[in-house]
């Protein structure tokens, strides 16, 4: 937790708590999200601080809610890790087009070296694609400065702008010194602007030609005022950099020139042209993708860069880093293997896939935790691939498969998985019914367990643990056309559990199974939260305030 | 000055992220810049886990390169071997195994032993480290955590 005291000039603090604070200094009226690892940890920060931050049911319900808010001129931020961008882009795509009244500001954190995503994307594609400006702190004084910056940047062109965050950036923490004075508030107030606001395709046409020109103005903006730094020491190595490479950089070759980019959509092409005309070498270093080193050579300049095959997979380091300026090719040493991580002793998911391992299922699986199932001892998991998914590629697999096997297909989702993209695949089970009919089971652990416990429209509690509505996953199945719906506890009652699996795969018909038990590491938490709520609403009840 | 690396290694679960947030505390309170890393996410649940803390006059990368660590904190023996290669030549490596774990109150506060052991290797006055405990910990844990830092320190 952020113990945020405002007399402190100096403060140790993560990315992330830098992010919550600028959002806090920055009078954001709105910020939503969902929680996605690196960047869980921004909104519940923000939250605490005093802000108002939601959770939604996915990132594109966020993103939609956060443009909304600065349609009506406020200031809105929403969050998400790479994947979860994916989810939002179609919103981003559009949004780009219309642009906005109050300011917007998109927080998306990239994962490189995969610490706990199912791929590496690199957000610099879609910030490039949808025609989004784009900031890259390096640690958390920028994380705090580019977003209060990325906010004014917002406001003056009025456009969505996008903050690229990595890991690294968002995870460790180094000081801040947070500026005196907040920004503004805006006043929130609708204005009519139908050509603006509704990109049908003979409004839409001026937009897109608006948003180019746009850039073109933004681009010498960044030219002369974007948070960028020439750093010249050494004439015979010039390096080009942005976000943590930086820091990388410094320390693996302290005597190099550097130019720094803070904001590297739309790319300030002069300032790169006027840094390569000084430096005798030219080199670029960045993590994943060869965006910076690509775009650099699409101008016409000669620059070296990293051996793609060994070094765009991974996280950059300083001896990495020493490696790609001695221009290395070598595979990277295999470092000696640690621990993996698997379920928790005592967690209710093992009793769930103890069951369906058991009845020998095929198990089309999803996102969280119980990922960790496809792991050994369990083994447990034939297939995942992105939010929602199980329940699709389950019913892919019932409609071609033989009988015999189609009859084993079983579809795993976590609850919060489930809200978040799993009902649109509960209608189209029920739409596209295959022949063997199909099973979906809930892993119902009640909170979004593997991000770090945060709360989810079918927890009935807000972001702030406060009382909200709690949706009923049994009522949406029905509504849906599913015909069988039945609630188990795994835990308590493992017979009933594999029971009311192999009943349901024996029928060609199609049956949500909610096995439901809560999260062991969050029993405590939810038990005492519900306390709270409990007691605060017998209060409200009598007439205490 | 030049930086001074610190690196924590266990499994999740054993105060590793806890201590070195007392240790980047402690140092940052002392004046220096401060940098600290680790990763999150599938490590919390019971697999390696690691966090670098580097101070000094000026720190750049967030993370210790291999062969630079001054002292490599390890809470449990078996991850000794998956961090070595950070340990510079002639660094301090402190394991559970330099701890009476015996006399501890609770095998919880293993970590704050752990400092204590750490903090023999350094200047700064035991106070200052007392200050960083109880800014990191719930007050009802002080008195144990006080405990376990002086039996760590051998007093």
């Amino acid at each position: 937790m952020l113990a945020f005291n405002p007399k402190d000039h100096r403060m140790l603090v993560s990315g992330n708590e830098a992010i919550a604070l600028a959002l806090l200094h920055s009078n954001v009226q709105l910020a939503s999200g969902y929680p996605g690892t690196p960047s869980s940890e921004i909104l519940e920060t923000f939250s605490e601080l005093g802000g108002y931050a939601q959770w939604s049911p996915n990132e594109k319900v966020a993103a939609e809610v956060a443009l909304g808010a600065s349609f009506g001129n406020a200031r809105s931020a929403v969050t998400m890790k790479h994947v979860g961008l994916n989810v939002a882009s179609d919103v981003l795509y559009t949004a780009t087009y219309s642009g906005l009244q109050g300011a917007m500001v998109w927080i998306v954190a990239d994962d490189p070296g995969q610490g706990s995503s199912q791929n590496e994307q690199d957000t610099r594609n879609h910030a490039k694609a949808s025609v989004c400006p784009m900031f890259e702190p390096s640690n958390a004084q920028e994380a705090y400065d580019f977003v209060r910056l990325a906010f004014e940047v917002s406001h003056q062109f009025q456009i969505p702008v996008i903050v690229r965050m990595t890991t690294r950036v968002d995870h460790s923490k180094s000081i801040l010194v947070p500026k005196e004075k907040p920004l503004e508030a805006l006043v929130p107030n609708f204005v009519r602007n139908i050509p603006h606001r509704v990109m049908v395709p003979g409004y839409a046409k001026p937009a897109g030609k608006r948003l180019r020109a746009k850039m073109e103005d933004m681009r010498k903006w960044n030219e002369t005022e974007g948070p960028n730094k020439m750093e010249m020491r050494s004439a015979d190595l010039g390096i080009i950099t942005s976000g943590i490479s930086y820091h990388h950089v410094r320390e693996a070759a302290p005597d190099a020139s550097i130019l720094k980019l803070g904001m590297t959509y739309p790319f300030p092409e002069a300032l790169v042209k006027d840094f390569a005309k000084k430096c005798k070498r030219l080199f670029v270093i960045e993590e994943n993708d060869p965006w910076l080193a690509e775009t650099i050579r699409a101008m016409g300049i000669q620059v070296e860069s990293k051996f793609d095959p060994v070094f765009r997979f991974g996280e950059l380091d300083v001896t990495r880093v020493r490696r790609i300026l001695n221009g290395e090719t070598s595979p990277d040493p295999i470092p000696v293997k640690g621990k993996a991580p698997a379920l928790c002793v005592g967690c209710p998911h093992r009793s769930s896939f103890a069951v369906l391992k058991d009845l020998g299922c095929i198990i089309s699986g999803d996102i969280g935790c119980y990922t960790l199932a496809a792991l050994p001892p369990f083994e447990a998991m034939d297939m995942m691939i992105d939010m929602g998914a199980a329940i699709g590629m389950g019913l892919g697999l019932r409609h071609v498969l033989p009988r015999e096997q189609a009859k084993k297909v079983v579809s795993v989702i976590g609850d919060s998985t489930f809200v978040h993209s799993g009902i649109t695949g509960l209608v189209e089970m029920a739409y596209n019914k295959p022949e063997t009919g199909h099973v979906v089971v809930i892993l119902d652990n009640s909170i979004t367990a593997m991000t770090g416990q945060q709360e989810h429209p079918g927890t009935g509690r807000h972001l702030d643990h406060s009382p909200s509505y709690k949706i009923d996953y049994t009522q949406i199945a029905k509504a849906a056309g599913i015909q069988n719906v039945e609630i188990v506890d795994p835990v308590k009652n493992p017979e009933a559990m594999k029971k009311a699996v192999s009943e349901a795969l024996a029928k060609d018909e199609l049956s949500l199974i909610v096995a439901k038990s809560p999260c062991i590491l969050a029993l405590k938490s939810i038990l005492a939260w519900d306390k709270a709520n409990k007691e605060r609403a017998e209060k409200l009840s009598k007439g205490e305030h | 000055m030049k930086t001074v690396n610190v690196k924590f290694a266990g499994l999740g679960g054993t105060g590793v992220i806890k201590a070195s947030d007392v240790f980047a505390e402690l140092v940052f309170e002392l004046g220096h810049d401060v940098k600290k890393a680790e990763v999150h996410g599938m490590s919390q649940r019971g697999g390696s886990i690691a966090s670098d803390v580097r101070y000094g006059d000026k720190v750049e990368s967030p993370m210790i390169p291999e062969g630079e660590a001054d002292f490599l904190v390890v809470f449990d023996e078996t991850q000794v071997i998956v961090n070595e290669v950070f340990l510079k030549k002639g660094g301090t490596l402190l394991t559970e195994k330099d701890i009476d774990v015996t006399k501890l109150p609770n095998i919880k506060s293993l970590n704050v032993a752990m400092l204590g052991k750490l903090s023999r290797y350094f200047d700064f006055p035991p106070e200052k480290w007392d200050i960083a405990l109880k800014k990191l910990f719930d007050p009802k844990f002080h008195a144990g955590n006080a405990e376990a830092f002086k039996i760590g320190r051998g007093e």
